[in-house]
């Protein structure tokens, strides 16, 4: 997928003069956002919980190469096999490989940001496969030739009328408007897309290092169709999905659900191991486990290895409120909200991703939610240091950067620069107490008021008080 | 592709620097971990009674969307069943795990129930298999794959009904897991955990039933297990 990161001061703007979406993105708050805040509050344990993952992950990134072949070992024990692809043609190619060797025309796949992040589908129609995704916001999105907009609901920007439009559009037939009979529709055309496939592609939320297990979570059960029905099953997970045992799996699954939708536990929890045993009556004879490093391996080494704990709950970006009134697509990649300023830089490059780590207020909610307490505003201040240093911070801002660097390092300078400027704003406002427009601050003062400094600086009023 | 397995892990040891003294220390913390699995932390919320945990359980599966009745032994089920689909309008027509335990049930006494034995296919409207245990913490069903236990049972049918005994609710995911791994060693090849029936929030985050999975779920608790033959 190409990158439009660039583009992301228009497509914000653009988006907060859409109503569709900010009506959808207002469900938000009072849906996942709400749900999250009432499911921690019912667990006493929940943020214990969050210090484990936090460890568990902490741990598994530290021995990521023994884990990784120890999980290799397992699979292959249980009759299942292991790629591993150094980056996204890699994988693709592997993948292709495989579908070609099952003698595969199509194929279904159950939601996989791995297979976003290397443009699977794309790449398996162009070579004359049939791509059918089964996830029902994933199948929206397929249809309308979109990138996902949200971690765990891919088309969270859309309104059911605009769905009714696509599934006429698509399906035709009469127009339908009651969400229970779209969904019925999805179900009947997409019941007969599983019955056709010769293999199921699945990403991974787990790989556990134990027993060569992969672990699928999902509220609707299309992830066991997709993996249970077709001969061959292709499971691709980037190196970070390991994690020791299955006991640290259930201790992330009861922060997945509950920071992800506000949900005990999802719907559906799979954990499959190999392909199809002797006298089973279902089940893939293939099992395939494709591994993509894709830059990860050498994260591994800087400061942003702590995004690697991630486990793609959206909880940051359920609670940011620039995500929140711009929406996904502004982001312009594969990941998106406050994990996706971090991490996209990544993967297309900060000067490719420079106004990502920008879209930001630091207000700290993403942090604070964050399953596995990965420090996301530092993280992104790590890019806007690279930013710096690479020269990709216009000249203004980079002026002024400098000039109030000078000012701090020298406090004399500093307090009496502080008190001039609070005296010369204050006569600025000529006794109503707030400011229309003020230097410097166009962008702020264009859609309100700048209150004006009361009394001294707080230097002045601390040493008064003090004394 | 053995070309990419030695250079992803040679990056990945590059980041991870260790000297030998270190390298044999993570190699022993690694291998004891995947030897000795522990739970980290188990709620205090399943802790309960057998009592307790069934009357958890029920509240929590419930709270979900699926219907739970409690029965006193297997006999009761094919009534049950019977009952069930009568009251939802479903053809008195199921197709049932090929699992010896639920053999014992007696089918035959529900005359105008017709059951298939086997797997379940595109149209079979109703599927009954027989959970390994139950999880009270929330109300969550484990099935684990054998010959007589498919996987698909649970998953084709638009109407899941699920048999577990009462004596096999745990507290907690990790009890479960643990039996399991006494019983079994490695895992069977698919180990599903069911918390209500399948369910979508894809359309303008409206919360629908049956996305792909079953629309229903019922939960048949068996309060006495059948006695073991040997």
């Amino acid at each position: 997928m190409e990158a439009t990161s660039l583009r992301f001061r228009e497509r914000a703007a653009g988006a907060l003069e859409n109503a569709q979406l900010q009506t959808a993105l207002a469900g938000i708050k009072v849906g996942w956002q709400a749900g999250r805040a009432r499911a921690a509050a019912r667990l006493p344990e929940f943020e214990q919980l969050r210090d484990l993952g936090k460890a568990i992950k902490d741990h598994t990134l530290a021995h990521l190469d023994l884990y990784l072949e120890a999980f290799e070992a397992r699979v292959v024990e249980q009759g299942g096999k292991v790629h591993w692809a150094r980056d996204a043609a890699e994988a693709r190619g592997i993948v292709l490989e495989l579908c070609r060797a099952a003698g595969a025309r199509s194929v279904t796949k159950s939601k996989s940001m791995i297979a976003e992040e290397i443009g699977l589908n794309a790449w398996l129609e162009a070579n004359g496969l049939r791509v059918v995704e089964t996830d029902l916001g994933e199948y929206i999105i397929q249809l309308r030739r979109e990138p996902p907009s949200h971690l765990v609901g891919p088309a969270v920007h859309l309104t059911k009328d605009q769905i009714s439009d696509l599934f006429v559009e698509h399906h035709g037939g009469p127009r339908i408007e009651e969400p229970a009979a779209l969904v019925g529709e999805a179900r009947r055309i997409l019941r007969q897309r599983y019955l056709e496939a010769d293999v199921g592609i699945t990403g991974a939320n787990f790989l556990i290092a134990e027993t060569g297990s992969a672990v699928t979570v999902t509220n609707e059960g299309n992830a066991e169709l997709t993996q249970g029905l077709p001969r061959t099953h292709i499971v691709i997970a980037s190196l970070e999905k390991v994690i020791p045992t299955v006991e640290d799996a259930f201790t992330l699954l009861r922060l997945l659900g509950r920071s992800a939708t506000g949900q005990e536990f999802s719907a559906y929890t799979t954990f499959v191991t190999g392909p199809k045993r002797p006298g089973d009556l279902d089940g893939p004879e293939a099992f395939h486990v494709v591994l993509l490093d894709n830059g990860r391996s050498a994260m591994v080494g800087t400061a942003f290895r702590e995004m690697l704990r991630c486990i793609r709950c959206g909880a940051c970006m359920n609670h940011c409120p620039v995500y929140l009134a711009a929406g996904g697509h502004a982001y312009g990649w594969v990941y998106v909200g406050p994990m996706g300023s971090v991490l996209t830089p990544q993967f297309i490059g900060i000067e490719q991703g420079y106004p990502l780590p920008n879209a930001s207020t630091f207000c700290g909610r993403c942090e604070e939610v964050c399953p596995v307490r990965i420090p996301l505003p530092r993280l992104m201040r790590l890019w806007r240091e690279e930013q710096f240093r690479k020269a990709l911070v216009p000249p203004t801002a980079r002026w002024g950067l400098r000039l109030w660097g000078a000012l701090a390092r020298r406090p004399f300078l500093y307090r009496l620069t502080a008190r001039w400027a609070a005296r010369a704003l204050r006569l600025l406002a000529r006794g109503r107490g707030r400011l229309a427009a003020a230097p410097l601050a166009g962008g702020w003062t264009g859609t309100r008021d700048l209150p004006a400094p009361q009394g001294g600086t707080f230097m002045d009023q601390w040493r008064r008080r003090r004394r | 592709m053995s070309e990419a397995r030695a250079a992803i892990l040679a990056r990945l040891r590059r980041s991870l620097p260790r000297s030998a003294d270190e390298q044999a220390a993570a190699e022993a913390t690694v291998h004891e971990r995947l030897a000795a699995p522990a739970p980290n932390l188990l709620p205090a919320r399943g802790q309960l009674d057998r009592d307790g945990r069934v009357r958890l359980f029920t509240d929590m599966a419930r709270a979900v969307a699926a219907e739970v009745e409690l029965l006193d032994e297997l006999e009761a089920v094919p009534a049950a069943v019977a009952t069930y689909l009568r009251r939802h309008n479903l053809p008195q027509r199921i197709v049932v795990a090929p699992d010896p335990l639920l053999d014992l049930a007696r089918w035959e006494g529900q005359p105008l129930l017709r059951v298939r034995r086997g797997d379940a296919e595109p149209d079979d409207a109703v599927g009954v298999t027989l959970a390994s245990t139950g999880i009270a913490e929330t109300g969550t069903l484990l099935l684990t794959s054998a010959p007589e236990r498919p996987t698909l049972l649970a998953f084709l049918p638009e109407t899941s009904i699920v048999v577990v005994f009462a004596d096999e609710i745990d507290g907690a995911y990790e009890q479960s897991w643990a039996r399991l791994r006494a019983a079994l060693g490695t895992p069977p090849r698919s180990v599903n955990l069911i918390t209500g029936p399948s369910r979508t929030g894809d359309i303008a985050q409206q919360i629908e039933l049956g996305a792909h999975g079953p629309r229903r779920l019922l939960v048949l608790v068996v309060d006495r297990s059948p006695p073991l033959d040997d």
